[in-house]
């Protein structure tokens, strides 16, 4: 589904290199972990994979289901099936939570050369969604993620997610800022569109997500590269023993 | 002295004067009008859903076949033709009287010349509240028409009217609007300036408010080589409120100049100004905003805000923000912003799956909203939101 191959990525701007070497493959109906120190490039794979500007790729190659991603524009991942939940959401003042959420859907829809969403059924749609996700009415009518709370943010990008119904979907530190409750309601979300033709890519820097999410795959970042792969048990060694024990197999 | 020797004395405005620093007069003043042409297919469809009395201008001239008949309860509306040749009129107490004391600190030689040799316009005289509102409509059909429009509007205690402007008018327009407010009256002013890519526009808009009266204009501009909307606002009784509002979307050759003047001559009144401008692609705007609060109008209540978004290098705007004031009791602030389009939110709503165009457009409108927003009556809103996205999408293509 996603294969990501010696990825190596550099600032634009400056001479930093931060992706130097990534390969990481996950399957269709698989759901692969990220964990790794703070700074370790988590973000900025995630960030690259979904076309975000400022960074150069100079080596390696991301195919999603046959689509070179990285010759593609944001919005052409996204209707490929690409979704990122972001770390940290975005705040748009004067456009609508609402809106947005059915332009994107009927910009994606018109893509697949798929029929237009009307109103009505949008409204249903979200309104279904919405309540899964413990999200009020108030919450869909607001300016996109403006004086929304952290746990908010992060309830909204599930919402987009349960929406679009992407087929991979990143989601960074979804589960940082969120309470035990919040937790289980986005893990609940993820749950539900966890099927055989959709892959997942979980950054976290914790296991109690993972208890929820069950893992296929857990990856370690460090330093721009995966550095250890294991099953679900690599997340409680982890969570037991930090990265010390790790980065010390690595040099 | 009457309007013509106003003009003589005042002569035409040239770029040493101080508020035509930004804005070239020329093309305003020159005794030959540029072409401007005709766009096709013309659009006059704004506000169709809107229940409203239709006066109709083709360049510059009462089109009566084309305007709805002129009766409308509590609303009474003449020509200005017939008007000058009464003797005794309400009008001849308002009309160019608003434009006479304007002049200081800032002179306005194109409203006087305005005064003196208008052609046609209307006389409203509002007695109560007006039942719907009435659109002065302005066709262009000609590409070298000149025209000079003067309009009265007084509203009576108590009285309420909003009125609609649309339409590109001619190749060149100067319009005056006189507006007396009396006690406890309100005006609504809804414009849309219109596209036709060459035309050229002075339009100035007096206003006197009475003890606790509503003043709120808001103009939508897309297009037009060359725009300046003077607006003129006294509060005169206390506790009046008056937004002046201006949202406009401007690209290539493209200029567009605010000059507003709102003067707090009495206590406990509110004002708003808010002015927003997308630009792009050499277009240019101007805003010359002033706050004068007289000595006495305590309690005054007075916001400014003029912002741009430069969508490329090219763009230019130019702020000249100014708050006069000789009481001690007010509150008053003033800001000016410049900037460029949030890469960020384009980045979030591209990830989205919403292509680059339509993400800015919607950054641009969500931009713009603050000065839709000055809009009263939602219905009017939801017309000039979705005017202005059409306009995008065309663009767009
Ligand atoms: N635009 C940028 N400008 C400067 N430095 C950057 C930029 N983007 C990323 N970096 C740097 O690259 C490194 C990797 O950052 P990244 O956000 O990918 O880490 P992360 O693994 O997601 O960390 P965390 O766990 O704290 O979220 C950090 O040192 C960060 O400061
Ligand atoms: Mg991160």
């Amino acid at each position: 589904m996603l294969e990501i191959k010696n990825l190596h990525a550099k600032l634009e701007e400056e001479d930093k290199v931060i992706l130097k070497g990534v390969d990481l493959t996950v399957g269709a109906g698989e759901v692969h972990a990220i964990m790794g120190p703070n700074g370790s490039g988590k973000s900025t794979l995630s960030y690259v994979l979904s076309g975000r500007d400022g960074y150069e790729v100079t080596e390696g190659s991301a195919v999603l289901s046959g689509h070179d991603v990285l010759e593609m524009e944001p919005e052409e991942r996204a209707a490929a099936g690409l979704f990122l939940a972001f770390q940290y959401p975005v705040e748009i003042p004067g456009v609508g939570n609402m809106t947005f959420l059915r332009t994107a859907m009927n910009a994606q829809r018109k893509v697949r050369e798929e029929e237009e969403i009307s109103a009505r059924d949008f409204l249903k749609l979200i309104r279904i969604k919405a309540d899964k996700l413990s999200i009020d009415a108030d919450m869909l009518k607001r300016p996109v993620n403006v004086g929304f709370s952290g746990g908010e943010k992060k309830r909204n990008e599930i919402l987009q997610m349960a929406i679009l119904e992407p087929r991979m979907c990143i989601l960074d530190e979804t589960d940082s800022g969120l309470d035990v409750d919040a937790m289980k309601l986005v893990a609940a979300g993820v749950n539900a569109l966890r099927d055989d033709g959709r892959g997942f890519l979980v950054i976290t820097h914790y296991q109690r997500l993972l208890n929820h999410l069950v893992p296929d795959v857990v990856h370690i970042m460090v330093d721009g590269r995966i550095v250890r792969v294991g099953g679900k048990e690599l997340a409680l060694e982890v969570e037991e023993n930090g990265y010390s024990g790790i980065l010390e197999g690595v040099s | 002295m009457d309007a013509r020797e106003r003009v003589l004395a005042l002569g035409l405005p040239g770029r040493r004067d101080e508020y035509w620093k930004y804005t070239r007069p020329e093309s305003l003043t020159d005794p030959e009008v540029a072409r401007a042409a005709v766009l096709v297919p013309y659009e006059a469809t704004l506000f169709d859903s809107v229940d409203r009395l239709r006066i109709v201008f083709i360049d510059g001239v009462f089109a009566p076949d084309l305007s709805d008949d002129l009766s409308l309860s509590g609303v009474h509306v003449e020509r200005l033709c017939e008007v000058s040749r009464m003797d005794i009129h309400w009008a001849s107490e308002l009309y160019g009287v608003l434009e006479a004391r304007s002049h200081s600190p800032i002179a306005r030689p194109l409203a006087a010349l305005n005064t003196a040799y208008a052609t046609d316009g209307v006389m409203i005289h509002v007695t109560e509240k007006a039942t719907k509102p009435v659109n002065l409509m302005y066709l262009h059909r000609s590409e070298t028409s000149d025209a000079i429009l003067h309009h009265c509007v007084k509203l009576e205690e108590g009285a309420d009217l909003t009125l609609l402007e649309t339409g590109p008018a001619a190749a060149r327009f100067n319009k005056s609007m006189e507006i007396d407010i009396a006690d406890g009256a309100a005006f609504h002013h809804v414009r849309a300036q219109g596209r036709d890519h060459e035309r050229r526009a002075m339009t100035h808009t007096f206003a006197r408010l009475g003890r606790e009266s509503v003043f709120k204009s808001f103009t939508v501009t897309v297009n037009g080589v060359l725009t300046r909307n003077e607006c003129v606002v006294e509060l005169v009784g206390p506790d009046a409120v008056a937004h002046v509002a201006g949202a406009v979307v401007g690209d290539g050759e493209f200029h567009h100049d605010d000059t507003v003047l709102v003067t707090h001559d009495a206590a406990g009144c509110r004002s708003r100004q808010v002015f927003k401008k997308v630009l792009r692609n050499g277009a240019t705007g101007v805003f010359q905003g002033k706050i004068l609060v007289r000595p006495g109008a305590q309690k005054t209540d007075g916001y400014q805000i003029s912002q741009s978004l430069l969508l490329d290098d090219d763009a230019q705007f130019y702020a000249k923000p100014e708050l006069e004031i000789y009481a001690d009791d007010v509150q008053c602030s003033h800001g000016s912003t410049s900037g460029a389009i949030d890469e960020e939110a384009l980045y979030y709503l591209r990830s989205r799956g919403i292509p680059r165009t339509e993400a800015q457009d919607m950054l641009v409108l969500a931009f713009l909203a603050e000065a839709i927003d000055e809009i009263e009556d939602g219905a009017l809103a939801r017309d000039i939101v979705a005017a202005v996205e059409a306009w995008l999408g065309r663009r767009r293509g």
